[in-house]
């Protein structure tokens, strides 16, 4: 099997970090699996992990009362899921379900922030490449606010 | 070259009708020159000349006899080629079914009387646009085919006219049948008389006319060099297609904008512009449609409507399109400018814009 | 022959694809003419006595004996079209413009983004690249929608996801749950397909603003500007380049488009009310 180390190694987002840096993640990692329809983590409990994905597909959905749960984006394979265990006070905001079989690498959050406070050279890496996923999904995010396959369109000036 | 003498105008335009061209050329209406059917000399504008400025045309004596005394007018010798607005083919229902009779096209045989150089060039121009693509414009090259040409020179400039800089006059260099300089000098009328074709040379042949003497030749240099030395305005044309596609984002397109109407006056007057639309009808029965095409404009919101809105929404865009096709992009569709220096687009607009001032703002701030 | 006068053909078939798009298979009504055309290209559709829209062809190029459009009722015209039934007459003129850059893409992967209705005209690239299927590399599929209902040709979709030599992706915008696919915008597929950027040609045909995000995406991916082939629209009259509507600068969408290389409108793509 390979090592966490390894396998951390190749993924997108920690590609060409310091192995010194990978050194310390290790220790904050496990692996996991979720089957179809597991949930990951579920709105407002307490978000005690940072998911490296290797496959699969996870559903971001938010609960309203009227429709039920309405699916916001999916990710899977290549991408990172939940910064909430940054942002205190450290609860998900929405429902993670998988949607297929899903791998991942599961950081535990709490020993992730106190390596980063301990080592801001790592913390501020981790902030860097953390910024460009928050871009990347905003950009995205205003896009599909654009509701652009829609027929009605906003009026003009 | 030839002399036709004043007295014997009126036999050229017997013998263009002789062999059965319709003659159309300059008469005055409506405080204007304009472009329609003359019968004989004394349909033109005797003793009338323009004059043009920013905005403002009007019309006065002259204090001679001279038949194209003036300028230009609004009109353009367009209208006769393409047509303002003329149907294309009409469908009558059959059943579930329809079937479509296109309109015959009209086979009129026109003979221009008085195509400025400008104009001549200018029907260059569309001749490219209608007829040097994979497609053609079958209605427009057939009148086009047939038509006859008498160009006349100008031996004065109008006070908007920049033909020298867009390099089309102001003597008809080629592509007129017959050429035309004006000579009103010491108690003598004549005209100056150049063919540029064999059907030129054939109506020629059909009229009287004498050989030129040097002193003769050398007055109608003299009056057209005189009319180069005199333009009313100036275009810079060096780099324009650059300069103009490089500043795409000029303040100078706002400050246009506040003035611009976006009235259409000169897509309308200009001798270049081709754009066209479609109209669809249905009579009241539903059993009979009918599709024309009518010429239309840059300038209005819906020219550049899709599904959603205009993508022109804004006076300035419409501006922009406009003057940049025109002098710049032109270049890239049909390997000149889609400017004759006519200055119709001057005279005619309502608020006085100005295409050289225009280009003039943007050239001196961008050095 | 005239090219502003259409020629009659036949509805041989409507089928409705969603809520509001729908397909015109259409024949001929005299003879037996063929009708070739390039993935890309386009007719001018009229209807009797409402008017006459450009709509791309969605069929097979290499089946010439019927002619498919796939459309989305959104004006007056289209509206109409969609209320026509087999046997009713269309006039058609075209086919016009330019065409996907199949032959030039051979030996590249190939990246297929469309947006919404953009996968009509990009379903006659995808025709034509499996009747070769071995003379390409990878071939991704990457397509997006409003909702999972809104998906256009749900069943060749569908077909295509199951063989092994595509990746295809869908992508709705929003979706209850019972949806199992992909949530988001397209762009956010690009970095998860599978291509060699250094050797790969692109395909975009959707909204302008979604085909500029994929631009943008495909660009950071390592693409270049000249493999990048999107599909243009402007208002359209005439077809021919007379009527002076569809300018874009100095092209005509007509007759220089309706399929560009990024390189060539690069200049002009996104200014505002070019």
């Amino acid at each position: 099997m390979e090592s966490l180390e390894k396998i951390l190694q190749q993924h997108p987002f920690i590609q060409g970090l310091a192995p010194e840096h990978v050194q310390l993640i290790v220790g904050c990692a496990k692996n996991a699996v979720f089957e179809a329809g597991k949930f990951l983590f579920k709105e407002d409990e307490e978000a005690g992990e940072f998911y490296i994905l290797r496959s699969g597909k996870v559903s971001l959905e938010i609960y309203t009362p009227e429709y039920g749960p309405v699916a916001i984006q999916t990710v899977g394979e290549g991408d990172i899921l939940g910064w909430s265990w940054l942002i205190p006070p450290y609860f998900w905001r929405m429902d993670g379900r998988a949607i297929e079989t899903t791998r991942a690498i599961s950081l535990d959050g709490k020993c992730l922030r106190g390596k980063c406070e301990k080592d801001p050279k790592l913390g501020y890496e981790l902030m860097k490449r953390l910024a460009n996923v928050f871009e990347q999904r905003l950009n995205a995010m205003r896009l599909q606010l654009l509701d652009i396959y829609s027929i009605k369109v906003p009026n003009k000036k | 070259m030839k002399i036709l003498i004043r007295s014997n105008f009126d036999l050229l335009l017997e013998a263009l009708r002789k062999n059965n061209y319709k003659t159309i050329g300059p008469t005055v209406r409506d405080g204007a020159i304009v472009y329609d059917e003359i019968n004989s000399t004394s349909d033109l504008p005797i003793g009338w000349t323009d004059k043009q400025d920013a905005g403002n045309y009007r019309l006065e004596k002259r204090n001679d006899d001279a038949l194209f005394g003036y300028v230009v007018g609004p009109q353009s010798w367009k209208k006769f080629l393409n047509p303002p607005v003329y149907k294309l083919w009409q469908a009558d229902k059959r059943g579930h079914n329809f079937e479509i009779i296109p309109e015959k096209i009209e086979e009129t045989k026109y003979a221009f009387i008085g195509v400025r150089p400008c104009e001549l060039n200018a029907i260059f121009i569309q001749d490219k646009v209608f007829t040097s693509g994979e497609y053609v414009n079958k209605n427009y090259k057939l009148r086009r085919d047939n038509a006859f040409i008498v160009a006349v020179n100008c031996v004065e400039s109008g006070g908007t006219c920049f033909c020298v800089s867009m390099n089309t006059g102001p003597k008809a260099e080629k592509g007129f049948d017959i050429s035309l300089t004006e000579i009103v000098k010491d108690g003598h009328h004549n005209f100056l008389i150049e063919t540029g074709s064999e059907k030129g040379e054939k109506i020629l042949s059909e009229i009287p006319h004498r050989t030129a003497v040097q002193n003769e030749i050398d007055s109608g240099n003299e009056l057209i060099n005189n009319a180069a030395a005199t333009m009313g305005r100036v275009l810079d044309t060096s780099n324009i297609k650059n300069l103009l596609l490089n500043n795409l984002d000029h303040p100078q397109w706002d400050k246009v904008a506040e003035r611009c109407l976006s009235c259409a006056n000169c897509t309308m007057v200009c001798p270049t512009c081709f754009c066209t639309t479609i109209e669809d009808t249905t009579d009241l029965t539903g059993e009979h449609a009918e599709r024309w095409q009518k010429w239309d404009s840059c300038f209005t919101i819906d020219f550049s409507y899709i599904h959603g809105g205009s993508i022109r929404n804004s006076v300035k865009s419409r501006y922009r399109q406009w003057m940049t096709h025109k002098l710049a992009t032109w270049h890239d569709q049909f390997g000149s400018s889609g400017c004759v220096g006519c200055g119709r687009c001057i005279t005619w607009c309502p608020v006085g814009i100005d295409i050289t001032e225009e280009v003039r703002a943007i050239k001196e701030s961008s050095k | 022959m005239n090219p502003m006068i259409p020629n009659p053909y036949i509805i041989q078939k409507v089928k409705k694809e969603t809520q509001d798009v729908f397909t015109v298979e259409l024949i001929p009504a005299e003879g037996e003419q063929k009708f070739s055309f390039g993935a890309g290209q386009f007719n001018m559709l009229y209807i009797f006595g409402t008017g006459e829209v450009p709509i791309s062809i969605s069929g097979d190029p290499n089946k010439s004996d019927v002619l498919i459009h796939t459309t989305r009722t959104v004006g007056t015209v289209t509206k109409a079209m969609s209320k026509l039934k087999t046997g009713d007459t269309i006039g058609v003129r075209g086919p016009y413009g330019s065409t996907w850059p199949v032959k030039e893409a051979i030996g590249n992967d190939v990246v297929i983004i469309a947006g919404g209705i953009g996968l009509a005209p990009l379903r006659t690239v995808i025709y034509e690249i499996l009747r070769e299927r071995e003379s390409y590399g990878r071939i991704a599929i990457l397509y997006g929608t409003r909702t999972p209902e809104d998906i256009l040709f749900k069943r060749e979709l569908e077909k295509l996801k199951s063989r092994l030599d595509l990746d295809v992706q869908v992508t709705v915008d929003r979706a209850a749950r019972g949806w199992n696919g992909n949530v988001g915008v397209v762009t956010t597929l690009i970095p998860r397909a599978r291509f060699d950027p250094k050797n790969t040609t692109a395909m975009i045909c959707g909204p302008e603003i979604m085909m500029k995000y994929s631009i943008s995406e495909l660009m950071k991916s390592g693409l270049s500007a000249e493999k990048i082939f999107l599909s243009m629209e402007r208002n359209m009259k005439c077809g021919v380049g007379f009527c002076g509507h569809c300018q874009y600068g100095p092209e005509f969408i007509c007759k220089d488009g309706p399929v560009f290389s990024y390189k060539k409108i690069k200049h002009l793509f996104g200014k505002r009310e070019i």
